[in-house]
């Protein structure tokens, strides 16, 4: 199945690498003693490493690549994806929601507080997924500044509580509104471009919005952020600390569920299949009465309300606000969610989150190597399953009633 | 009787190249119209203009809707011009791949039916209805094409001569009372030929009005009631079926100067 070539490419690749991470593994230099150790073992393990690796992984594709030909020729049926299985009958995906739900209700008093506050992040990143995701996920709009509407509504809630002591409840319809707002003012004239034009205008977005709060003292506290906002309230009891971080992570629960819901029916209505065909092809879409920039719009304000509610959340959460949140990271942080999840599916974008949040914390097992252990398995994911962790399945109608 | 869509003096420019020069040209209710013509000579663009992706240099372009008033799609974006009733189907096939067969055909319900945001997170009676009717229409649609056996199937997966086919039911749901086909034959078996030319004629006897672009000859003899014939963007005849096979001008324009 393999010829010699792909040994050969095997080959140059091992070296390649052993030249690429010969400084970093193989010499160690100790500058106290003034010596050098060579760590040849390392160089070996290495090689070996990327080897084998290569040949699996050509070996992998070559394997799909056969599969996907006979299921053209028709030899073979196409099987239906597990995932697709999986979220499609509800006998399936029912007790898995309902396992879900009761471990999530349950996970503070199993777990410490440590474990709930890293819990209250990767759910707050659902809900950041779910929403980038009506964006880019279903409606195809590639928005590299998504933190901006986040730091709008963090912000707005940090504001309006310092100078007017507005409380959670209030302020969170308020952010999902300014973010809507923002959304708005920004889509307007930024939404008749396309693709990699767009992406580079949000980007700047993102950019000047922090930029904004950073340099504009008077307004935001720049860089030194805005620190002691309340956290949500509940009737007014007072909440000692352990348990105002308990309330917060169901506050989250429930946000999440909310999100889930709102967005499943938007994705399976009249608008949320206009957004799905303009992602596919707009100039069929305007030929069948589809008003493109009226309908990007929508997605993108509604995505952007979302942020702008997370961003509540988050500020609730910490109490504590400055532009140090907001960078481009973050967005590029909640893409990679999405992308990796599966563009488009609700499910795949919450395995994304919880996966991209949780891993990195629980890999700090692997100290130094944590990063370098996390960027080698979204290179992987994106090379072996393009289409996400679990990948988008368009609903069907039953023709019987 | 009063024509249908009547299009005057329509001229598009792409920079020094002339691709339509003064083709005007009309339709009645209830007619198919052909419009022929060597590769290149602009029928595409001719679409184009009228459907409102391109912007015609010059021209005009008048909708007689039966009972209503005129209306001048003259600078309509491609939606509104849909709207007014003109839907069409595309060259080069432009489904939506990775949505089934009845979703296609429910986009193509999307602008004649309302339901916003707020309806479609709370569901009220009224949405619900709504859904139900495009559901129902868009599989009422599908059987009349005879593609209701595929319609949980994702279009991409469609043979070449369903996909056609399903561009065809896509426009029809938008309820249009012109329907531009633009080479719906085109790798169709003469099988499936023969099927098109049975739908063709029974979609124009449920009233509409249909202007076909195609390079079969057999097929535009025919169906077409009435034909016009372009070259380098130039009306050079219109007429008949029998007219237009005799005429030596098209006869010059598409097999060359030698018979
Ligand atoms: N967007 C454009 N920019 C520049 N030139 C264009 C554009 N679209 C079409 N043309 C030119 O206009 C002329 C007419 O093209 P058109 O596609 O309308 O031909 P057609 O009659 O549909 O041909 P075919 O039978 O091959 O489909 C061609 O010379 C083409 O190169
Ligand atoms: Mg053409």
């Amino acid at each position: 199945m393999l010829s010699f070539k792909d040994f050969r490419n095997g080959l140059m690749v091992t070296l390649w690498f052993v030249f690429l991470t010969f400084p970093l593994l193989v010499i160690k230099i100790n500058p106290i003693e003034k010596s050098v150790v060579w760590r040849w073992h390392n160089m070996l393990y290495v090689a070996c490493g990327t080897f084998v690796f290569y040949v699996l992984s050509r070996l992998y594709l070559a394997r799909k690549k056969e599969q996907q030909q006979k299921i053209k020729t028709g030899i073979v049926e196409d099987k239906v994806a597990w995932s697709a299985k999986l979220f499609s009958e509800p006998k399936f995906y029912i007790p898995i929601a309902v396992a879900g739900c009761l471990f999530a209700l349950a996970f503070p008093t199993l777990f410490s507080t440590y474990q709930v506050n890293i819990m209250i992040t990767a759910l707050m990143y659902v809900v950041l997924g779910l929403g980038l995701n009506i964006v880019v996920g279903v409606a195809g709009l590639l928005d590299l500044g998504y933190v901006a509407f986040y730091a709008v509504g963090a912000y707005a809630y940090a504001l309006l509580n310092m100078h007017f002591g507005l409380g959670f409840w209030t302020v969170l319809p308020i952010g999902g509104l300014l973010g809507a707002l923002f959304g708005i003012l920004l889509g307007f004239p930024v939404l008749r471009l396309r693709g990699d034009y767009l992406a580079i205008v949000t980007l700047g977005f993102g950019e000047i919005i922090r930029l904004i709060l950073e340099n504009w003292g008077e307004f935001s506290q720049g860089p030194s952020g805005i620190s002691n906002i309340a956290r949500p309230g509940l009737f007014g009891i007072d909440l000692s600390l352990e348990m105002s971080i308990n309330f917060m992570y169901y506050l989250t629960i429930l946000m999440v569920i909310f999100t889930i819901f709102v967005v499943n029916r938007l994705q399976d209505s009249r608008i949320g299949r206009a957004w799905f065909a303009l992602r596919e092809d707009e100039i069929a879409c305007q030929a069948m009465g589809i008003d493109k920039m009226k309908t990007k719009l929508t997605a993108f304000a509604l995505g952007a309300t979302w942020a702008g509610m997370a961003g509540v959340m988050f500020a609730a959460k910490t109490t504590f606000v400055n532009p140090a949140s907001f960078t481009f990271l973050e967005s590029a942080i909640i893409l990679c969610i999405v992308v990796l999840g599966g563009m488009g599916s609700i499910p795949g974008v919450i395995v994304g989150a919880l996966v991209l949040i949780l891993l990195p914390e629980y890999l700090r097992a692997f100290s130094d190597y944590r990063m370098l252990v996390f960027g080698a398995i979204l290179v992987i994911m994106m090379i072996f399953r393009p289409q996400g962790i679990i990948s988008t399945v368009r609903r069907t109608y039953s023709l019987k009633d | 009787m009063e024509p249908i869509l009547d299009v005057k003096n329509l001229t598009m420019d792409f920079g020094g190249i002339r691709a339509l020069d003064h083709l005007s040209l009309q339709i009645k209710p209830g007619e198919i119209v052909a419009l022929i013509g060597p590769n290149g000579a602009g029928k595409t663009t001719f679409f184009n203009c009228i459907t409102g992706i391109y912007k015609p240099t010059k021209g005009d372009l008048l909708l007689n809707p039966p009972g209503k008033k005129t209306k001048k799609l003259n600078g309509l974006k491609p939606n509104k011009v849909t709207e007014q009733g003109l839907a069409r189907t595309f060259q080069n096939i432009r489904l939506f791949p990775n949505m089934t067969v009845l979703e296609n055909v429910m986009i193509g319900r999307h602008c004649r039916t309302k339901s916003k945001i707020f309806g479609a997170i709370f569901r009220d009676p009224r949405t619900k209805k709504e859904e139900k009717e495009i559901v129902e229409q868009s599989l009422e649609i599908l059987k009349k094409i005879n593609l209701d056996k595929m319609a949980d199937e994702y279009a991409k997966n469609l043979p070449y001569g369903a996909q056609r086919r399903l561009e065809i039911a896509r426009a029809l749901a938008t309820e249009p009372i012109v329907l531009l086909l633009d080479e719906p034959a085109a790798g169709m078996n003469p099988q499936e030929t023969q099927e098109l030319d049975e739908l063709i004629t029974k979609i124009r006897d449920e009233g509409l009005a249909i202007l076909l672009i195609e390079h079969d000859m057999k097929l535009v003899m025919n169906i077409s009631d009435h034909i016009f014939v372009v070259d380098y963007g130039k009306k050079i005849a219109e007429g008949s079926p029998e007219e237009i096979g005799k005429n030596p001008d098209v006869i010059k324009a598409y097999l060359g100067e030698d018979i």
